[in-house]
């Protein structure tokens, strides 16, 4: 309980910063909008050449698309840990987080949140509805709970993946560039997996299930039997892997030594 | 003239410093490259070729248009944004040296280090994984280099353009990411833009972004032949000079606005 009334001051200290550059904020949402436009754009010109795409039709991959950005813009807005180590570790700012009584992951989803990440949700619903009028997918009263708990799942394989990197800040402060690599790997998680040669496909489904995240679960409303149990996995999947993350930050925050001031 | 190699040469040596990033900045692109290459593969199905384009030159387009971008591209932008928030801008104008070409060539010695131990190893690793066909013709080879030039001068006179931008905005995250994800789509970098409808070519046509990543590109998968080659460098030619007007004019206009808020 305490953590909820936390998280609710953190959440109304956040929307007065963020006011105060009001134009910024404005720009920010058109500038995310823009870059799903873009994801957009190119399976719609793609498509204006090809009419599948490894058996799989232009609304279909839509839809995906749709599908996938729910549970990544959740993730977007409160796990923004790819500066990490720079900004906690290097920086000596884990002190300061480690001195107060909470959680020290759950201070820094607090400190770094991005609400209005949370505006690509709607143009996934919207992209989705779209998709899924022209494919004339039906929806039962049951649907919109495995929606959510798809997208729950979803969630958790990225946070899980983006926290276990974070994690290694704690044993080497060292520069690297994994963080941006990561986000582009996530989007090969939005095609059918089918088209990338067995290695990939493995490492997307077992070790960075960035796959869990787009074509699995979407694959359910899209009414693929084929790949339902992969569908009907994502939530474990998306425990099992941010269960791990906590572990290991749990254990790495034991390894901290204090690197700044 | 002296003082601007020397800015190109510090750059140079600063980021020289910092090279062991860049290995895995190679394994970046060339996993980037991969997965387009097999998205492509899925794409063609066992077409022969698309709007001109075969896969092997499909592939060759999406390294080398990666691998350009490498030169080409740079925070610029950003490290603009950043003086001017934190106010070092306000030391660095009373330095006897214009301000923004600095920056130019800064940019410019980023360039040349990331094309020298980023560009031409990664190159290598590509070619060796994946058919990508490297051509054999020397004027090939030169019109690519005078081309990614005006590449990179096209994109650091928009980036100046985003940087200078923050002395109206003073927090300008968002049209820094907007500008990005534009040119991204708009330069041919994921898209040949021969791919795109016939209204949005027109519509490209009279915009400087092809200049950043298509034109280098067809020249290099030689899409483009003869004449055409001639008449895309004449139109990278003649952007980079159009591009000085509004650079320079927004400059002036940033100076009389100056607000210091720190320093």
């Amino acid at each position: 309980m305490e953590y909820l009334s936390i998280f609710f001051q953190y959440v109304g200290q956040y929307l007065k910063t963020r006011l105060t550059y009001r134009a910024d904020m404005v720009v920010e949402i058109l500038s995310d909008f823009l870059f799903q436009a873009v994801n957009l754009v190119f399976i719609l010109v793609v498509f204006g050449h090809t009419t599948l795409l490894a058996g799989w039709s232009k609304n279909e991959m839509i839809f995906i698309y749709g599908f996938f950005l729910v549970p990544f813009s959740i993730f977007a807005s409160f796990f923004n840990i790819w500066d990490f180590t720079d900004r906690y570790i290097v920086k000596g700012e884990m002190d300061r987080i480690l001195t107060r009584p909470v959680h020290s992951l759950f201070q820094i989803v607090l400190e770094r949140m991005e609400l209005e990440s949370l505006f690509g949700a709607v143009t996934g619903l919207v992209v989705m509805f779209y998709a899924g009028d022209k494919l004339g997918l039906e929806i039962s009263w049951y649907d919109p709970f495995i929606f959510l708990l798809l997208v729950l799942g979803g969630a958790l394989v990225y946070a899980g993946i983006f926290i276990s990197l974070a994690t290694i800040g704690f044993w080497s402060d060292s520069r690297t560039d994994i963080m941006p690599m990561m986000y582009n790997i996530g989007n090969y998680g939005r095609y059918p997996v089918d088209i990338y040669n067995k290695i990939i496909k493995y490492v997307l489904t077992w070790i960075l299930p960035f796959a869990f995240v787009g074509v699995y679960p979407a694959s359910y409303f899209l009414k693929r039997d084929e790949w339902y149990t992969y569908a009907f996995l994502t939530p474990v999947v998306g425990l099992v892997f941010f269960m791990m993350a906590v572990t290991l930050w749990n254990i790495g925050v034991t390894k901290y030594r204090g690197a700044g001031n | 003239m002296g003082k601007y190699m020397e800015m190109i040469r510090i750059r140079f040596l600063m980021m020289l410093a910092y090279r062991t990033n860049y290995y895995s900045g190679i394994l970046i692109y060339s996993i980037n490259i991969g997965a387009y290459y097999f998205l492509w593969s899925a794409i063609y199905g066992g077409k022969e070729n698309i709007q001109g384009l075969s896969i092997t030159q499909m592939t060759t387009y999406i390294a080398v248009a990666w691998m350009a971008r490498a030169f080409y591209f740079n925070n610029i932008d950003r490290e603009i944004a950043m003086e001017i928030k934190e106010g070092k801008v306000a030391v660095e104008m009373v330095r006897p040296y214009p301000y923004l070409n600095m920056k130019m060539m800064q940019g410019l010695g980023e360039g040349i280090f990331r094309l020298l131990f980023f560009s031409v190893p990664g190159m290598v690793i590509v070619s060796l994984v994946f058919p990508v066909e490297l051509s054999v013709n020397l004027e090939t080879w030169v019109f690519f280099f005078v081309s990614i030039l005006f590449s990179f001068i096209i994109n650091t006179q928009i980036n100046l353009l985003a940087g200078i931008a923050t002395f109206f905005l003073f927090n300008n995250d968002g049209l820094i990411r907007a500008k990005r994800v534009v040119i991204d789509l708009f330069s041919g970098l994921i898209l040949p833009l021969s791919f795109y409808p016939m209204w949005a070519q027109n519509i490209m046509s009279y915009l400087p972004f092809q200049g950043i990543s298509y034109i280098p590109s067809m020249i290099f998968t030689e899409g483009f032949k003869g004449s055409q080659v001639f008449e895309a460098l004449i139109n990278q030619a003649v952007w980079s000079a159009i591009l000085i007007i509004p650079v320079y004019g927004l400059w002036v206009l940033a100076k009389r606005q100056l607000v210091v808020q720190g320093g």
